[in-house]
């Protein structure tokens, strides 16, 4: 992945390896093949080993998923299970 | 027999963390519950921040207790300007690491929710803050702002729940803070997470002037001052003002202090007031009220104590200089730095933020006098039950503090000078009440002066007339007259009338005494004549018996032959 910046830069905060973050995880990882194949990159946070950066990202509520770019920051909370709510959050899909 | 507690048992003393706030201390008997949250509600504009924000930085300051501010409402810089104006330094106390500011942004525009999360990233930021500085306070400000922010309320509750209970875990002495609701204290009913101790400050504006209190709603396993407490917002910080106990156990003095008025002194039996009584000077416009508290005031400067003057009508300039025309120096006075004048208009705040004020000053100054020109002015701030309730708080603040303090009060003019509103407020809590009036003659007015009372001192029944001159206040002798007293040009007639009569009686003295001179020269005069009559009877006499001698003799000759 350090070839290039990928186009779209997402960041998953999380608090240790509860169910719900693993399940975000895993939710993430699947929009993003299904919508963004090849142009993403995924970095994961355990606030647990860095809580500083809780502070300095702004993180309130763990899962939070941020779409870091394409610009604006995006922030989405939760085990991201409402596919559409994700998508639309993301700004990948259009509000139906 | 049962045995009743043990000692031990009423000795305990619930664990409380001091707020260093002047006042709250008082009223919460020791702080904030140690290791418990403590929930703090108001409405927009009253305090809640600085009151937390207090907590914390007094906690740094004075009893070395680091803490955390975490801010849902204000960026920290922000924070910092803000409280920079009240002496407060954060960004100082940041540096030193005893003070955390985390500024927790909840923009709901930015936020989306996408299924079941938790607020762990809250509570590890917590953490983390905590542990960075070893904080032992806690603020989250105003914690109800995520319910604007976040919608999943069952999880917020739940969260907050969670959030509160793990805050007591921690063992830090936590204060949230909250807007008020409608119906509840807190819009979000955050006193049913919080219910150690619950303090709800208020903001309200009565007849335009505005005045901040505060309440302990409750306060778990601890006793509480349980009235409404007004508090002060000033360059300090909050002060409180505890509504005190009026207890009435104070020391008294028996020291005597001169009034500075020459001559008013000797009408009171002991020469003075009391140290540490109150005395009321009443009277109606343009009576010398003011005159007379100057005068209390520069003679106490004289004798080197301390003195505030508390001026509601003029500027300390204003004063100074009307004290210069009649030959009195206060320049001089507040040069060396015995005399204070504060001057304000009594609308500037409401009734509880002057006595505030002045309590302040009290701690600082120290004066030994206090004098309040005019203390009636305050009721146009307040209602008559709240200026009694309020004199009475200051007099015993006063006489706690030993301090002997003079009011003035403006009474209406009317004939049957009846105690005006004021003074029924006053009258009965002071010691000494001087009266001055006017007294009005033939077409002029002069001012008579006396004393209604002066507890614990015999005292001069006379009302005794008094003038301003540029030399000052000058009581005159008592004149008087047929029908009383007489002041004024009824004075100067009876004294020129005095004086006509001595001249009469004096002339008709004279003249007698010429008469009897005259009197007695014609007695001489008769005398001498009467003298001459005699001696020229007392003659004939002798002629005739000197003739009748001869008489005889002849006869006897005659008879011989």
């Amino acid at each position: 992945m350090a070839e290039k910046a990928a186009e779209w830069q997402l960041m998953l905060y999380i608090a240790g390896q509860t169910p719900k973050s693993i399940r975000a995880l895993n939710n993430i990882k699947k929009y993003a093949e299904e919508h963004l194949k090849g142009i993403y990159s995924i970095e994961i946070v355990d606030l647990l080993q860095n809580p500083q950066l809780a502070e300095d990202d702004q993180i309130l509520a763990v899962p939070t998923l941020i779409r870091k770019f394409p610009e604006p920051i995006r922030k989405i909370i939760g085990d991201l299970s409402n596919e559409e709510r994700v998508l639309v959050g993301l700004n990948i899909k259009p509000l139906t | 027999m049962t045995n009743y507690t043990t000692n031990e048992d009423t000795n305990f003393v619930f664990p409380k963390s001091p707020t260093g706030i002047e006042g709250l201390d008082e009223i919460t008997e020791g702080g904030f519950p140690k290791g418990r949250p403590t929930l703090i509600c108001g409405g927009a504009g009253c305090g809640k921040t600085l009151l937390s924000m207090q907590f914390l930085i007094k906690g740094i300051t004075e009893f070395g207790e680091n803490g955390v501010f975490m801010s849902f409402e204000e960026p920290s810089n922000d924070l910092s300007l803000n409280v920079k104006s009240l002496g407060f330094d954060l960004e100082k106390l940041k540096a030193d690491k005893k003070l955390v500011v985390d500024h927790v942004r909840v923009e709901r525009s930015e936020i989306e929710e996408a299924g079941e999360y938790d607020l762990d990233g809250l509570f590890i930021r917590l953490a983390h803050a905590i542990d960075t500085v070893k904080a032992t306070r806690v603020v989250l400000d105003t914690i109800e702002s995520l319910f604007s922010g976040l919608d999943n309320q069952a999880i917020l509750r739940a969260e907050l729940r969670r959030l509160f209970h793990w805050l007591k875990e921690k063992g830090v002495t936590a204060v949230i803070t909250g807007e008020r609701g409608e119906a509840t204290l807190t819009r979000q009913g955050l006193e049913e997470y919080v219910s150690d101790c619950v303090i709800v400050l208020d903001h309200r504006v009565i007849e335009q002037v505005s005045t901040r209190r505060l309440r302990i709603v409750k306060y778990r396993g601890s006793t509480h001052g349980t009235n409404e407490y007004p508090f002060l917002i000033d360059a300090d910080g909050i002060s409180v003002l505890p509504i005190t106990s009026l207890r009435l156990d104070n020391e008294v003095s028996s020291e005597i202090v001169s009034t500075g008025v020459p001559g008013l002194d000797d009408m009171f039996a002991g020469g003075g007031f009391y140290r540490g009584s109150n005395i009321l000077v009443s009277g109606t416009a343009g009576t010398a009220k003011t005159t007379i508290a100057a005068y209390f005031a520069d003679e106490q400067c004289k004798k080197g104590e301390r003195t505030v003057f508390f001026a509601f009508e003029e500027s300390p300039q204003q004063l100074v200089r009307n004290m210069k025309s009649i030959g009195m120096d206060l320049e001089k006075h507040i040069q060396s730095g015995l005399l204070q004048i504060h001057s304000s208009r009594p609308s500037l705040n409401g009734l509880e933020l002057h006595l505030l004020k002045l309590r302040k000053l009290i701690k600082d100054f120290k004066p030994a006098t206090v004098i309040i020109d005019p203390i009636s002015n305050l009721i146009s701030v307040g209602s008559e039950q709240e200026v009694r309730s309020m004199l009475v708080r200051l007099i015993d603040m006063l006489k706690f503090s030993n301090i002997t303090a003079l009011f003035t009060s403006l009474n209406k003019q009317n004939e049957n000078f009846r105690p005006d509103l004021a003074e029924e407020s006053v009258s009965s809590l002071v010691d000494t009440w001087v009266t001055v009036r006017d007294m009005e003659g033939v077409g002029e007015r002069n001012r008579g002066l006396f004393i209604v009372k002066s507890r614990g001192m015999g005292h001069s029944n006379q009302v005794r007339e008094f003038i301003i001159t540029q030399k000052g206040i000058e009581l005159l002798d008592v004149e008087m007259g047929p029908n009383g007293i007489l002041t004024g040009a009824a004075r100067k007639t009876n004294q020129l009338n005095k004086e006509v009569t001595t001249k009469t009686l004096q002339n008709e003295l004279e003249r007698k005494d010429r008469e009897i001179a005259r009197k007695r020269k014609v007695l001489e005069a008769n005398i001498e004549a009467l003298k001459n009559e005699f001696e020229s009877v007392a003659e004939e006499l002798s002629i005739l018996k000197a003739t009748e001698a001869l008489q005889a003799e002849v006869s006897q000759e005659k008879k011989d032959k």
